[in-house]
């Protein structure tokens, strides 16, 4: 225990400068969403408390923003405001809206109407009302919404890290697909920190007096904008091209750790998530991404592959991981599998992403197609001989695979089968394995040996760039550890890639990494 | 001087105010009294523009409100309510302090109006920076009233100004009222369902219902020319002790026996018959000495007092 917290604070002390800008950004995200909402809540508030029909709509309004899902809210913002900053902040400043609007609403309605009499009857205008009794007399509860707001968006700019727009869910969602909990603690702690003080500094404030409230409020927008300001610090470095890389990419030695030390590739890089990171980069918002070879958006977003000269990222085979238990419990399991090996090369597997990502297809046709036009295709038995639960990772290549298993496994057995997809990351598909909540997805070998065996460096250089080599070493190290058995490979392979914009590749001239180097050294 | 001219509102389907119309002179104390939902706050209301009629005209000093600003308008003119409507976030000095500030007095003049006023309502000096809700409500009412009275408006309205005061409050409250010199100088209409506190307070009295006007007069008349059984009725339970208050010395007079010539630590005839009896009662004295209007002073107990009442109450019914 004493061992692992130690270890977490070396990670903090090691990272403290990556800490230190991040959390500044998260808070900076916080605030300047927060400043927004505030601008917009307030005087919607004060609008329905004085024309109390338009309550209802407003409020249902807000109330529906609010019940969007975080993610799908930032996937909605990427084509109208691209990626970074902007979406971010709008998408906050949308969850950060409702408790204001509603608090400043019912703190206004809530005051006693022979209170407002007596300021009517007393000759003060609207405007006078408005400002010396009205907002003050509400400001406790207004206040309680803007501290709702507030906690809503420190755990929502955590997010925020999916579109590039920073912040310590870099480190918790990277730390979630490289297997470190080390990484995870230390964005994860931090941010709940942010939340709890941050929460308790606002209720210092809320259960003050009228009279020290007044001169707090002077200083409250003070404090607002200067905290938003943080997130311009950060960002003050650049280069002429963009690069956007998955919070997995980034942590892997056959990832941002490679390019920087094989290649010195010195280039201005935000992390971005897997999802939006193709449209991303096909709306000129990024210009070099980090993609997967076999990927069907490469050919959906007319995407060039930066031929990799000093081969940092091996080729890796894809294959189903079982649990052994599983195997025992499903004899039918491994011959059934196994019915799929050497079926899919990259090519067909590079069309069947292609059918999905960018035909929108949906994943069972195509896995229905593919086993059809091969022979596999077998009518469901609907058998209840048990049930095997699939899992896979969130991404368009391995709903497909669990897709074609399922129907393999319901048409050559008497299973049944319970699909698990779209685990967020390799660390949470495979504490789902270890933990017995799904028998078996499909994993790479690569994934298998630098995220979750994470061996020592000599090992792995050891094991190079042979596939096989690396195909025995994973199969009887998970044996050992993990009681856990890789089976034939399904014959693509799926390697990490550097991707450009065809058009922008032939305009600059740069075909491979080491290109790509050479033109920003010289820009 | 205060006008009303058939002055009409209706909420929804229901005539709150139909066609009432009074005058009030200057430094005159006019109650509106009725039943809950008579009509005599909304009337009240007119006066300052928080409710506007539907029909009618409201003047003060002979113009009419509605050429003014609303907010001017009511800066110049003293409010109280019921439910005193302090601000609850401010001091007590900022809550007197508030119109005057809104009219841009300069800090020294409202400091020492301040003062002046909270040493005439029988407010302790600490009570300045303390906020309302450390006030009893009686004290709370007395700054409703500074609050009121600070720029010193020649009209003063008031809706109910004793109405959440418990019975002992309210009693020595309305005593301080009726003798603050300040109030004798003003023109006030004062709303009340409290038929005692009328009689107590007023000049004149306006008997509301349905939102119509039924009577208007002096206590007295009310109490023995009632135009119709409402208004009769009104008064009935009451009636005896409205009546001890009403008729003073004076009227009873020739009911009283002969003069005597007697100098010296007299009352004056104006005092009411209560008032008579509570000082026969209080002090333990059998006789009090009175002088009438004539300089002529009668010598009376406790037993010719109620006789002589008697006998000007019957000759009251003949008429």
């Amino acid at each position: 225990m004493n061992e692992q917290q130690q270890t977490l604070w070396q990670f903090m002390a090691g990272q403290s400068d990556k800490l230190l800008s991040q959390t500044l950004q998260h808070v900076g995200l916080t605030f300047i969403s927060l400043l927004f909402a505030i601008a917009i809540g307030l005087p919607l508030g004060i609008l329905i408390a004085r024309k109390r029909k338009l309550s209802g709509t407003v409020l249902g309004i807000a109330g529906v923003l609010q019940t969007v899902p975080s993610i799908a809210l930032l996937g909605f913002m990427i084509p109208v405001l691209g990626i970074g900053a902007k979406p971010a902040i709008v998408a906050l400043l949308i969850y950060a809206l409702l408790p204001i609007i509603r608090n400043t609403y019912t703190g206004i309605i809530g005051i006693d109407l022979h209170v407002k009499e007596a300021a009517r009857a007393m000759g003060m205008s609207k405007s006078q009302i408005l400002l010396k009794v009205e907002l003050p007399l509400a400001m406790p509860v207004i206040l309680a919404g803007i501290r709702t707001a507030t906690v809503i968006n420190v755990g929502v700019a955590t997010l925020a890290s999916f579109i590039a727009a920073g912040g310590l869910g870099e480190f918790i969602f990277g730390g979630i697909s490289l297997n470190n909990t080390n990484m995870i603690l230390a964005g994860a702690i931090p941010a709940a920190l942010l939340a709890i003080i941050l929460d308790a500094l606002l209720s210092l404030i809320q259960k003050m007096n009228f009279k020290k409230l007044r001169k707090a409020l002077y200083v409250f927008p003070v404090v607002i904008l200067v905290l938003g300001a943080f997130y311009a610090l950060p960002t003050a470095y650049g280069s002429t091209l963009t690069a956007g890389f998955t919070p997995e990419f980034m942590g892997r030695q056959d990832g941002d750790l490679g390019l920087k030390s094989t290649y010195g590739l010195k280039i201005h890089t935000i992390v971005i998530s897997d999802a939006v990171m193709y449209k991303a980069a096909f709306a000129k918002e990024l210009d070099v991404i980090s993609g997967y070879s076999t990927d069907g958006r490469l050919k959906a977003f007319d995407l060039k592959i930066l031929d990799d000269d000093k081969h940092i990222f091996p080729p890796y085979y894809a294959a189903p991981i079982v649990r052994e238990e599983a195997l025992k419990k499903f004899p039918e399991l491994e011959k059934t599998l196994d019915l799929l090996a050497g079926k899919i090369t990259d090519s067909i597997m590079t069309d069947l992403n292609y059918k999905t990502d960018y035909l929108h297809q949906q994943p069972e046709r195509v896995a229905k197609d593919f086993l059809i036009s091969n022979g596999l295709y077998k009518v469901a038995k609907n058998g209840h001989n048990g049930t095997v639960r699939i899992g896979s990772k969130i991404f368009g290549e391995q709903y497909i695979l669990a897709e074609i298993y399922s129907m393999l496994i319901k048409g050559n057995t008497d299973y049944d089968v319970a699909t698990k997809t779209g685990l967020g990351g390799t660390k949470i598909c495979f504490d789902a394995l270890t933990n017995d909540q799904i028998d078996f997805y499909p994993e790479y070998t690569g994934t298998g040996l630098l995220v979750l065996l994470q061996p020592d460096p000599k090992i792995a250089k050891e094991m190079g760039h042979d596939k096989e080599k690396t195909y025995a070493y994973v199969s009887r190290e998970f044996e050992k550890n993990f009681k856990i058995k890789w089976l034939k490979p399904i014959g693509f392979n799926n390697a990490y890639a550097l991707m450009m914009r065809k058009k922008q590749s032939k305009e600059l001239n740069v075909n491979s990494i080491s290109d790509l180097k050479n033109y920003l050294d010289k820009n | 001087m205060i006008e009303l001219k058939g002055i009409s509102k209706k909420f929804g389907d229901t005539q709150a105010v139909n066609q009432v119309s009074f005058k009030v002179a200057e430094k005159e104390t006019l109650v509106l009294l009725g039943t809950s939902g008579c009509g005599k706050t909304t009337t009240l209301k007119m006066i300052n523009r928080l409710i506007e009629p539907d029909a009618g005209r409201v003047m003060i000093n002979g113009e009419a409100i509605t050429n003014q600003d609303p907010d001017m308008l009511r800066k110049g003119i003293g409010y109280v309510m019921q439910n005193i409507g302090l601000f609850p976030h401010y001091t007590i000095a900022e809550n007197i302090a508030l119109v005057p500030k809104l009219l841009k007095w300069d800090k020294e003049k409202i400091k020492n109006r301040t003062q002046e006023l909270i040493q005439k309502l029988h407010l302790p000096e600490s009570t300045l920076t303390m906020i309302p809700h450390e006030l009893s409500g009686g004290q709370q009412q007395r700054v409703g009233l500074a609050r009121a009275l600070v720029t010193d408006p020649s009209v003063l309205l008031m809706d109910e100004p004793f109405g959440a005061l418990d019975n002992v409050t309210r009693a020595s409250i309305q005593k301080e009222f009726k003798a603050l010199e300040e109030l004798k100088r003003k023109t006030i209409v004062m709303v009340t369902h409290d038929v005692q506190e009328a009689f107590e307070l007023a000049d004149r009295i306006c008997l509301m219902d349905k939102g119509e006007v039924v009577q208007i007069g002096t206590p007295k008349e009310l109490l023995y020319q009632p135009v119709n059984d409402f208004a009769k009725k009104f008064l009935a339970s009451q009636r005896l002790a409205l009546e001890f208050k009403v008729v003073n010395i004076q009227d009873i007079w020739s009911y009283l026996p002969k003069e005597i010539l007697k100098d010296g630590g007299s009352k004056s005839a104006d005092l009411s018959i209560w008032e008579a009896m509570e000082l026969l009662r209080n002090n333990d004295r059998s006789e009090l000495l009175v002088t009438g209007n004539n300089k002529e002073s009668k010598l009376i107990n406790f037993e010719q007092l109620t006789k002589g009442f008697n006998q000007f109450q019957n000759g009251q019914v003949h008429e």
